[in-house]
């Protein structure tokens, strides 16, 4: 009866006005590399958090079951206790401990409360050979690439006794050789019984290595695909990730297409950590007033990082390439330039980017355009509290008075409160990345409409979003960014889930 | 300060109006007023009315002038989210510039003034370009000037003190309005200087006049206002409070000088914080510095300025503490900056930034002399003192805390 060594049941999981899952089942055999597939948001990484125990027993429905015993995790110690290792995205190293101190790290190899350090490097040495990384293990962890680090995170995890390993997006900061090390590695322990989990949006290496699939959608399962029986191809698995259904989530908008107003050449821009690492290169992009255009892209594809970078260079070091405003040509040094330019950027993370949470909605409308509402260096307060009323009214931010403190709003409002900022410095270009995140369903459909309405008065607007029924819903025209390049680029009447998904999951190698 | 008047304003949203917060509100921005005024009234209690006696009064706004200086520059600094460690010894350093060059150059008393200033600026534009360009953490760059400037001050001194200063700048730090006017009976009080009365009158009158135009204004935009008794009671109590100072202030030696600079000071910044752009520049790198940053403020060069702004009021501290004692000694203004620091958390400024008032850093720096002055009245030994003191700020700060805590605030950060 044991054949699955996990199975997850009914799974449901909400916050604060989103269900991020909903009956979700999931089963894994003993032994198998299970691939995990789904849009942005699909809801993967919840359901591993909830595997994981990150979000406790009590705080999701439906049952979890591991080697045929029910699991009530309370926490990340507990699953692992059961030989459940999870090994996030964003890896959990310390980089200025050694490779052998961070594979032990809160397992310490002592006895008698004192660290045996020949034991503890011997070991690591051990667990090193067998992920195939040679380092020393005295080597701290900050000097090693991304790839060699993940072996370390796999490392840490076989020192655990792992008997399911879960990956989230373990290959999507590793270039070729790495990624292709990565998957053999999987293969092997494979060998050794270990059962893996591999969250992935890169299907190509899902079907190298996968043996079963299981495609998650709105935070439902839609299938399981056995990668060795049914007939199964990428365009196949994509069917399964975006869905036939596009509901009317979005409201009527006849587009006034006019002039350029924004042109953006051979964008290039280097990581700021790593300078040989291109995160945009030779994008081009048109923006046209009264245009609502697209970015969809994948996590890691550099969506923010161009947008970012295009707004007074606030990302990114040697930034080379052109822009082009109304037609003249344009540098943008600093945030100031830009503003200054008519170019504005709503930020993806409204609450570490975007607002003051302990300022009033007042003040933080009127943030990046107080100049508007000076003379001479001082403010008219009474002036900038009629303009913040009238933003309350004309955005509908539902709030008792400007002066409420913005940390109090909900998300939905506090976008507004961002928008309206942003809106105030009366920009030609706005770029909005991910504008509805975190927002509730009304909400997001109040946002649609206030940036129909802003393309309308001429504006030019650039969309970022992982939602692609978003992008197809609103946008007259839609990029595809993958690995830092522009792949391809959609008119409304063309484009369709599918496609973009294609430009979007498309490699380097592939692309001319 | 929250609504009552017109609350159809409020739903034109289409929302119910909720219960005005305007108690809970209150309670947090007030508490260190309404602490203030318990001190006072427990010290003169203790003191037998000693506390709020003419020449004790004076006593404690000019032996504390420095200090309440320093707190409205270390205000800016605590707002943006840095701290200045480097205060006390910069006020030894630009004492013994002012003493070298008024005593042992000669030179007139205005010009030595200013370029000890000017030296003031140079110092802050020094600590402000570690900061703010370099991008050294505050703490570190002031430590290291708490030691450099000290070291500097004992080169210039030696071991010994420079003095005695000239009179002017004796009378800045020591001195009184003259009495142009003479005096006037006051029936039971006694006699008062005239001139310091009408002082006193003026500035009663200044006060309610630009609090009624503000509310004119705020109504002629619709906003919400206090309700006229609330409004008049406000405006009522603090010109009673500004009137009783200035009348015990007549009875003794006039309005001292340091104190017309500070009324000027205060007025200045709390203008500058509350009402100009590079003010509101402050709250915005303090509350949240990659808003600030990605919403066009130029982050560099604002804090670079207030580390300037620090560097003067350093300086002109240290010619008025110079001033006052006749001569600038060696360890002159020796932990001055955790005095400014201390007044500026009790005075309810938020440790993280982004919170605080230059009133309120001036009350928190007249709690602290309240109780120095009124326990020293009382005859407890100096390490009392410093116990009490220690105490109030960890209280103010726990205060602080647990309001925001309470009030959900830090829950969303």
């Amino acid at each position: 009866m044991t054949e699955f060594i996990l199975t997850m049941d009914g799974i449901g999981k909400s916050f604060p006005g989103v269900r991020a899952l909903a009956d979700v089942r999931l089963a894994v055999r003993s032994g198998e590399i299970h691939a995990i597939c789904g849009e942005n948001g699909a809801g993967k990484s919840t359901l591993m958090k909830v595997l994981s125990g990150v979000y406790p027993h009590g705080s999701y429905d439906g049952e979890i079951a591991f080697d045929g015993q029910a699991c009530e995790f309370g926490g990340i110690r507990d699953s692992e206790h059961r030989g459940i290792v999870i090994i996030h995205q964003e890896l959990a190293l310390c980089p200025q401990l050694s490779i052998a101190e961070n594979i032990f790290l809160g397992n310490e190899q002592a006895s008698r409360g004192l660290i045996d350090w020949n034991r503890t490097n011997h070991r690591a040495a051990e667990l090193l050979d067998r992920v195939g990384l040679r380092e020393p293990p005295v080597t701290p962890v900050g000097d090693l690439g991304v790839g060699k680090q993940q072996l370390v995170e796999i490392a840490k995890a076989l020192s655990k006794e792992v008997r399911l390993l879960i990956l989230d997006e373990p290959t999507a900061a590793l270039g070729q050789d790495d990624s292709a090390h990565l998957l053999d590695l999987l293969r092997g322990l494979r060998a050794d019984g270990v059962t893996s989990v591999i969250v992935s949006h890169k299907l190509n290496e899902v079907l190298a290595v996968a043996d079963s699939i299981t495609i998650l959608r709105d935070g439902r399962t839609i299938e399981t695909l056995d990668a060795h029986t049914d007939d199964v191809t990428e365009d196949r698995i994509i069917a399964g990730m975006v869905g036939r259904d596009l509901e009317h989530r979005f409201p009527p908008h006849e587009p006034k297409i006019g002039a350029e107003a924004l042109r953006i050449e051979d964008w290039t821009v280097h990581s700021p950590t790593r300078r040989d690492h291109m995160v945009v290169d030779r994008a081009n992009l048109v923006l046209r007033r009264g245009e609502i255009v697209g970015l969809a892209g994948l996590m890691g594809a550099g969506r923010t990082e161009l947008a970012m970078s295009v707004f007074g260079r606030s990302y990114g070091r040697d930034i080379s390439g052109r822009l082009v405003k109304d037609g003249r040509p344009i540098e943008l040094r600093s945030v100031g330039e830009a503003i200054a330019h008519g170019i504005a950027y709503v930020t993806e993370d409204r609450k570490r980017y975007g607002l003051n949470l302990i300022e009033d909605v007042k003040r933080n409308i009127s943030a990046a355009g107080l100049r508007k509402l000076a003379r001479r260096g001082w403010v008219n307060e009474n002036e900038e509290h009629r303009v913040a009323g009238r933003f309350r009214r004309d955005m509908n931010i539902k709030v008792p008075t400007v002066n409420a403190a913005v940390g109090t709003l909900s998300g939905g409002n506090q976008q507004k409160v961002v928008l309206s900022k942003w809106i105030f410095t009366d920009p030609d270009v706005l770029i909005l990345d991910e504008p509805t995140r975190g927002i509730d369903v009304g909400a997001k459909y109040e946002i649609y409409s206030i940036i129909n309405r802003l393309a309308d008065e001429g504006k030019a607007v650039l969309v970022i979003s992982s939602e692609l029924p978003e992008l197809l819903g609103l946008c007259d025209r839609v990029y595809a960014l993958s690995a830092g390049r522009i792949t391809g680029e959609v008119s409304r009447a063309e484009a369709t889930q599918e496609r973009l998904m294609q430009h979007m999951t498309r490699n380097q190698e592939q692309s001319p | 300060m929250s609504s009552t008047a017109s609350p159809e304003i409020e739903r034109v949203s289409g929302q119910p109006a909720r219960a005005p917060r305007r108690f809970s509100f209150n309670v947090r921005q007030s508490g260190i007023y309404v602490a203030f005024a318990l001190i006072i009234v427990l010290f003169s209690a203790l003191t037998g009315g000693t506390l709020l006696q003419p020449e004790n009064i004076s006593n404690i706004i000019v032996q504390n002038s420095y200090v309440l200086i320093l707190a409205i520059g270390m205000i800016l600094v605590i707002i943006a989210g840095h701290i200045d460690l480097s205060a006390g010894s910069v006020v030894a350093v630009t004492g013994a510039v002012s003493a070298v060059l008024m005593v042992n150059l000669n030179v007139p008393w205005l010009p030595a003034l200013l370029i000890t200033l000017v030296v003031g600026a140079l110092i802050g534009a020094w600590q402000g370009y570690w900061i703010a360009y370099f991008g050294i953490p505050a703490f570190i760059v002031t430590l290291a000037g708490m030691l450099v400037f000290r070291a500097l001050t004992l080169t210039v001194l030696g071991n010994q003190g420079i003095g005695p200063f000239p009179d002017p700048i004796r009378t800045l730090s020591n001195g009184f309005t003259d009495g142009y006017l003479g005096n006037v009976g006051l029936g039971p009080l006694g006699g008062a200087d005239l001139v310091s009365l009408l002082v006193g009158v003026l500035v009663v009158g200044g006060i309610a006049f630009s609090q009624w135009r503000a509310r004119r204004g705020r109504m002629n935009y619709l906003q919400e206002v206090d309700p006229l008794p609330v409004f008049l009671l406000k405006t009522g109590g603090a010109g009673v409070v500004v009137l009783a100072v200035v009348v015990q202030l007549a009875r003794f030696k006039n309005i001292p000088w340091v104190l017309v600079l500070l009324a000027a000071l205060v007025l200045f910044y709390s203008l500058l914080t509350t009402r100009a752009v590079f003010g509101r520049r402050i709250y915005a790198i303090g509350g949240n510095l990659q808003a600030a940053t990605l919403s066009g403020v130029k982050v560099k060069s604002v804090v670079f300025w207030i580390f300037v702004n620090m560097g003067v009021l350093s300086a002109l501290a240290g010619v008025i503490f110079a001033g006052r004692l006749n001569q600038a000694g060696p360890t002159a203004g020796t932990s001055f900056e955790l005095d400014a620091i201390a007044a500026a958390f009790i005075g309810g400024a938020a440790v993280q930034g982004g919170v605080g008032k230059v009133v309120g850093a001036i009350t928190g720096g007249l709690i602290m002399a309240v109780i120095n002055n009124g326990m020293s009245l009382i005859g407890a030994p100096s390490e009392q003192v410093m116990l009490v003191k220690g105490l109030v700020l960890l209280a103010a700060v726990a205060y602080d805390i647990w309001t925001k805590r309470r009030g959900g605030v830090a829950a969303t950060r």
